[in-house]
């Protein structure tokens, strides 16, 4: 088992054009480090240099916004589902 | 109840109870639903209370003066909500919205007598948001009102949904509501959390289909001016399917006919419900809110057929 990260369609170019890809580790920083080791770049895009979420991208273990888990120090488990989407308006 | 005119009516909507989908409605430690019905506003949506407000607003500091055209981006209710309060008090409306939005939302909006400028389904509200603010550089005497940056629009909940449902529900521990302009949740938020310190403030968005996240750069991507995540606790990403099965129950257990977004919230609501739930010495009283009523989404035959077959025909649609 492992956990299973969906990419949006405009990450998508860093994953082959996979929808959704597995990866490894107890937290959402290791699983994007993890995802980086076999897709490189895509940690850029969703980290910024100071380290943190970019503005514009929410990521959800199993449904649930991470920035208020515990960011990038939110624990996962296999069997867990991590989906990336950017930041869109509703209204 | 009597108003002086329709736009009087807005807000003290009613506060109902959910015996059938709470998981405990009676008893010690109750863990209880309880809906406030916003499609009882003039409209039939949440977005009578920021239209007003932003109009208000907009005519008390000499923005909007007889005669102005407002212009503004909608995926729908805020237009139609908008409509009326400009048809009442003299003014035109240019709405900028998504070609995928429902059908009935044009309608209603032509039947109002608002111009509707279309922009593309590729990135949803977004690109609509981006269209709105080249005509507002092209028509500068055409006054954007801007729900998404607007404090009138938080301002709205905090003075009436806020103190409304503290007044009906003094025991409330959760509030639950849509993500969308982020107004509810930030007005309603900060004046709960003003009065009632403990309560949480639980945000639903919708999950939609990926035509609506084609941005051509994660750069394009759009977060409010209102959003402020300090007043929220928690925040779910709710997918189409989940919030037909959420909004098919509400009618099937509490017969509450509501629209999609409502489902969503539901299901937000219901998660936390059955969390609290498990724990036997628990209470919890969750207001959540139910944004409109269905009828504006029997076109996308959301209220037909098997769920799956309704989420799929909902893929690539605006259904909040």
């Amino acid at each position: 088992m492992a956990i299973e990260v969906k990419i949006p369609t405009i990450l998508r170019s860093y994953t082959g054009g996979e929808k959704s890809v597995e990866a490894k580790g107890d937290t959402l920083s290791a699983v994007i480090d993890d995802l980086d080791a076999n897709h490189t770049g895509l940690k850029g895009r969703l980290i910024t240099d100071e380290g943190a979420l970019h503005r514009f991208v929410n990521v959800y273990v199993n449904d649930e916004d991470v920035r208020f888990t515990g960011s990038l120090d939110t624990t996962v488990k296999d069997g867990d589902s991590v989906t990336i989407l950017p930041a869109v308006a509703g209204g | 109840m009597r108003y002086e005119s329709l736009i009087e009516a807005t807000g003290d909507t009613p506060l109902v109870g959910l015996p059938h989908l709470s998981p405990r409605w009676e008893g010690e430690f109750p863990v209880r639903l309880w809906a406030k019905l916003e499609d009882r506003n003039p409209t039939g949506s949440i977005k009578d209370r920021a239209a007003l407000a932003m109009v208000r607003a907009a005519e008390a500091d000499g923005r909007l003066t007889p005669g102005c055209t407002i212009l503004e981006p909608t995926s729908g209710n805020t237009g139609i909500s908008l409509a009326m309060v400009a048809k009442l008090r003299g003014y035109g409306l240019v709405c900028v919205m998504p070609e995928n939005t429902s059908i009935e939302r044009r309608q209603l909006l032509e039947m109002f007598g608002a111009r509707i400028i279309s922009s593309p389904a590729a990135g949803g509200s977004n690109q609509a948001v981006a269209t709105a603010k080249q005509l507002a550089e092209q028509y500068p005497d055409w006054v954007m009102l801007y729900q998404y940056g607007n404090p009138a629009n938080a301002q709205a909940h905090y003075e009436g949904t806020g103190p409304e449902l503290l007044r009906d529900l003094p025991t409330i521990t959760h509030f639950v509501a849509g993500l969308g302009t982020t107004g509810t949740l930030m007005g309603t938020g900060r004046y709960l959390r003003e009065k009632a310190p403990d309560v949480q403030v639980i945000a639903a968005e919708p999950r939609y289909g990926e035509l609506v996240y084609g941005l051509r750069n994660i750069d394009e991507g759009f977060v409010p001016e209102l959003y402020d995540d300090t007043v929220l606790t928690r925040r779910f990403s709710v997918t189409s399917y989940d919030a037909l099965r959420r909004t098919r129950d509400l009618i099937e257990q509490e017969g509450i006919f509501a629209g999609i977004s409502t489902g969503a919230i539901l299901h937000a609501a219901l998660s936390i419900a059955d969390r609290i739930a498990a724990g036997e010495d628990e209470r919890a009283d969750i207001a959540f809110v139910v944004c409109d009523g269905g009828w504006k989404y029997l076109s996308t035959g959301a209220y037909s057929g098997s769920l799956q077959q309704a989420a799929e025909r909902l893929e690539g649609q605006l259904w909040a």
